[in-house]
């Protein structure tokens, strides 16, 4: 029988690998914005995962919500490193150091 | 639910939507030339919302009649008083703009749009009493940020403030909606009423889990230690007015939005949340002073003491009673004023040619060329240092005042003591300008908008803001007595 804690604990993995996904990472700006996703969707699997164990359809409404600015969030990051690579020519995450910090 | 009512009470965020939508396609048909009249209307747009907030701050909005959408908004005092500052802010930051985008001829239509939008995201945040609304406002402000950080195209350093506030805040919003899902989870609910219903027996070590992920999201947006490592690139790297609006409105948007959080959703149980704040606010002190002593640029300067100022206010939010939060509110309108006083002297620091000065060793001497704008830097840092007879002082004073009220001693005395540390770079910038040989740069002519401002915002912080500390007193307590529940 799956019950809720199996949910979360497959959210909680996916959440942590996408955290990971954006520290560990040294080659891609693509990929960060792929665990940018995959934050987004562990969040999703929870909301979801919860709104049917409480029988309240808050949670899938949220989902709903999260869902369309995760779309909205990726549309404002790939143009902005549209214009980051007209720029600079690479999107490689070392080379993000034009100013110290 | 009548109607007539509900569309009353969000009157600021209904003529700020339909003012961005419109002149939204006003910038698609009139195109850049547009750009000065666009900026202009959405100045005035902003005055009109802010008189239609103020009956909210005035009557001391409270009870049920605030409440709309069921449940999701509440349109209070207390974020009458926060949206008044986010409106001014703004405003502040749409003024200054022309002048500097068109030196680099880069003066875009879509600025004072995106800045209306962002300003409308953060009435919602203020007004959030719910997570589903606190996250729509949230993002509302956040996607516009990123573009704005990124506005001027042809600039490197533009560019990558963008990338790095784009991926930073994203992962902020992610850690912030994993919290917010679990507080769904072992609450129940959504609603900010059913949270703090469902924790007054006490929270399992799920919730406390939740409220952790919760805090660390926001302490993000509001640029406290440990994550505020993105402010001082984003602030060296974004266009000058660009960054006078990340360090005033959307920090009063954010830290608005945690009191509300902290002490309305999770205020049943204040001792599980302390600890992180304290620990939040005298590393945001310490780190924030100890910090900005090696910085060359002013903006990065400015940024670290912005993230010790959000230590300063963060003591407030720890006492976690109503004269705590009425002294974040009275600290955040002084800072607000500071930070505006400060960006726009920064803005004024151009060469002959008019580009802009940002290393502090080029301000060698200004005091001998330009001895108003010197004197305006030298109140901004004497206020932002928090030295007496200047208002900055007055916002120190009330936010340890309510720290000892609420027994917080030692948390007080480490904060003061650290702020004689944060007086030490705030004092070399002075004597830079003061006392070191000129070296002749950062001579050039300045705006008669951006004179106009820095003028008002530093008559605001000097002694005469004393003559406010009453009628700014009874606005903050009223707003605070909303947030509690107490009218």
């Amino acid at each position: 029988m799956i019950g809720i804690e199996h949910y979360i604990v497959v959210s909680s993995i996916l959440f942590v690998l996408g955290v990971l996904g954006i520290f560990l990472n040294r080659k891609n700006v693509i990929v960060i914005l792929m665990a940018i996703e995959l934050i987004l969707l562990a969040v999703n699997i929870n909301l979801v995962a919860f709104s049917s164990f409480l029988h309240d359809l808050t949670g899938q409404i949220f989902a709903m919500f999260v869902l369309t600015v995760a779309a909205g969030e990726a549309a404002v990051g790939l143009a902005i490193l549209v214009i980051y690579f007209r720029r600079r020519g690479t999107i490689a995450v070392d080379d993000v150091n034009r100013m110290k910090g | 639910m009548d109607w007539g009512h509900v569309l009353r009470l969000i009157a600021p965020e209904q003529v700020l939507s339909l003012a961005g939508l419109a002149l939204l396609l006003v910038a698609a048909w009139g195109g850049d030339k547009a750009s000065r009249l666009i900026t202009w209307a959405a100045v005035a747009m902003l005055a009109v919302s802010a008189v239609l907030v103020v009956p909210a701050l005035c009557s001391g909005a409270e009870g049920a009649d605030t409440l709309l959408f069921y449940g999701q908004l509440r349109v209070d005092a207390f974020a009458a008083y926060a949206k008044l500052l986010i409106y001014a802010a703004a405003g502040a930051s749409l003024l200054v703009a022309p002048a500097f985008f068109d030196q680099a001829k880069a003066m875009r239509a879509e600025y004072p749009v995106l800045v209306l939008f962002a300003t409308l995201g953060m009435g919602i945040m203020v007004s959030a009493t719910d997570l589903i609304s606190l996250y729509i406002g949230l993002e509302m402000n956040s996607l516009a940020a990123y573009v704005l950080a990124a506005f001027l195209r042809t600039d490197e350093r533009s560019a990558e403030a963008g990338l790095k506030y784009f991926v930073l805040g994203a992962l902020a919003s992610g850690i912030l909606l994993f919290g917010m899902s679990l507080v769904y989870g072992f609450a129940g609910t959504t609603s900010f009423d059913g949270i703090h219903a469902a924790t007054t027996s006490g929270m399992n070590a799920g919730m406390i889990v939740a409220v952790t992920f919760v805090l660390a999201g926001l302490a993000f947006k509001i640029s406290a230690v440990p994550f505020h490592m993105w402010t001082p690139d984003v602030y060296e790297g974004a266009p000058t007015p660009v960054t006078l609006f990340f360090a005033s409105a959307p920090k009063v948007a954010a830290m608005a939005l945690t009191m509300r959080v902290a002490l309305d959703a999770f205020g049943a149980q204040v001792h599980v949340w302390q600890q992180i704040v304290i620990f939040a606010a005298l590393a945001s002190i310490i780190v924030g002073a100890l910090g900005a002593i090696g910085q060359s640029n002013i903006k990065r300067l400015l940024a670290y003491s912005s993230i010790n100022n959000v230590g300063f206010i963060l003591i407030g939010l720890a006492a976690a009673t109503p004269a705590g939060a009425a002294a974040m509110l009275t600290y955040l309108a002084i800072y607000v004023a500071m930070t505006v006083a400060g960006f726009v002297a920064v803005l004024m620091l151009k060469d002959e040619n008019g580009d802009p000065v940002e290393a502090i060793a080029d301000l060698a001497g200004l005091s001998r060329e330009r001895r108003v704008l010197a004197l305006c830097i030298a109140a901004v840092m004497f206020s932002l240092a928090g030295i007496p007879p200047l208002f900055g002082f007055w916002g120190k004073f009330v936010v340890f005042q309510a720290a000892v009220q609420a027994g917080l001693i030692p948390l007080a005395a480490i904060g003061i003591a650290a702020s004689v540390i944060g007086a030490f770079y705030y004092l070399k910038v002075v004597k830079v300008m003061y006392f070191d040989e000129p070296v002749g740069k950062a001579w050039g002519k300045s705006d008669w908008v951006h004179q106009a401002l820095l003028l008002i915002a530093t008559l605001a912080i000097s002694p005469l803001g004393y003559l406010a500390t009453k009628c700014l007193a009874s606005y903050a307590d009223k707003a605070a007595a909303a947030l509690f529940h107490l009218v």
